[in-house]
């Protein structure tokens, strides 16, 4: 099944600024509700989000239950050299996904 | 003091009479007919437009893999028989719930999978609302994205107005029909919210308060519920007999699948 959308800019001048966006599937189970026989549904939600430029941290996002299912996050960078945007974020279960992107920057 | 209270009580009378004249309006013109996507705000607008922040988009991409995949003691897949959606399934969904010959009646998009499913791929039904199915219909209904609306009318008269019958009754303890609201005070103000018009021109959508896909019935149920009567079963008769007319009076409209709305 899917697990993300990403959204990176293949190519840009140097020193432009580039907008990335990350639409990641995932329930976001909060943790707070219940199921019909009245037992808790534990949470489950990506707590992190770290964005790596060539291996240099450019952004990061520490994610809580009141953040909806399905989480959408548009950040933006300068294009600085051609290389490799990661995106990488960790559930609650321990497990860190990664989704990678090349970018040519003239 | 009596003649007072008359005077109010003609005042009040005054009220209500244009309310009265206001009820029947009957269908909505073609000329007034539009998406309820204009009365979304900007970002949720945005939302929809941009296929990369659209979480529908998750959907069809599941729904997609679902199509290549080999299913039931068959072992075919939908891309077995009907090749690349992207042709084959293009305005299908403008189409449907279409006259299914062999049962005698109209069958919705998720029961035509199912069908599919169990004749052709024998394999067991998937269960309606279930992420299969969900994803399975938003991906063969995105293919119609920006085509019209377009019910084959020929044979399903009767169909469409058992659907239109159930359209205008009053039901559950608010005692309310469809219609009261979304043909005779759309546009109108509900505890601050704009009346919609009711057209399912993007189903499967993605609902904000759902924080998923979900189909036309489902919508259908949750209005229901919000009237305090009892739902209709998915995919009973009577179900499939509102789609149909709800798609029939939407008719001439583009399809947005998958919509996003709140």
């Amino acid at each position: 099944m899917a697990r993300a959308l990403i959204n990176i800019p293949r190519a840009a001048k140097r020193g432009d600024v580039i907008e990335i966006k990350a639409l990641i599937s995932h329930p976001m189970e909060t943790g707070y509700r219940h199921d019909e026989t009245g037992k808790g549904i534990p949470r489950d939600i990506i707590n992190r989000f770290v964005c790596l430029y060539n291996g240099v941290e450019v952004f990061r996002a520490d994610l809580f239950p009141a953040i909806s299912a399905n989480p959408f996050l548009s950040f933006h960078t300068v294009a600085t050299e051609s290389g490799v945007i990661a995106l990488a974020w960790t559930g609650d279960d321990g497990e860190t996904y990664t989704q990678l992107a090349n970018i040519t920057v003239e | 003091m009596a003649r007072l209270v008359r005077s109010v009580s003609f005042a009040l009378v005054a009220a209500i009479v244009p309310v009265l004249a206001a009820v029947s309006a009957g269908e909505i013109p073609e000329s007034e007919r539009r998406s309820d996507y204009h009365l979304m705000s900007p970002q949720t607008r945005a939302m929809q437009d941009d296929e990369t922040a659209n979480p529908g988009t998750l959907w069809v991409l599941d729904g997609e893999a679902l199509w290549e995949q080999k299913a039931g003691s068959a072992q075919r897949s939908c891309a077995d028989c009907h090749q690349d959606a992207r042709q084959s399934m293009k305005g299908v969904a403008a189409r449907y719930p279409a006259f299914d010959a062999a049962r005698g009646r109209p069958v919705d998009l998720e029961q035509r999978i199912n069908i599919c499913r169990a004749e052709k791929q024998k394999a067991p039904e998937l269960a309606p609302e279930s992420k299969e199915l969900v994803a399975l219909t938003t991906y063969v209904a995105t293919q119609s994205r920006g085509m019209p609306i377009a019910i084959a009318t020929e044979g399903m008269e009767k169909f469409i107005a058992a659907g239109r019958e159930l359209f205008e009754r009053r039901s559950g303890q608010l005692n309310l029909s469809c219609s009261q609201c979304h043909d005779d005070n759309w546009g109108r103000l509900l505890a601050g919210n704009v009346v919609p018009q009711a057209h399912p021109v993007g189903y499967p959508l993605y609902r904000l308060e759902w924080q998923g896909v979900g189909s036309l019935q489902r919508r259908l149920r949750n209005c229901m519920i919000g009237l305090r009567a009892e739902p209709y079963a998915y995919g009973s008769p009577e179900n499939v007999a509102l789609e149909l007319y709800l798609m029939y009076r939407a008719r001439g409209l583009p399809m947005e699948t998958p919509a996003v709305r709140p």
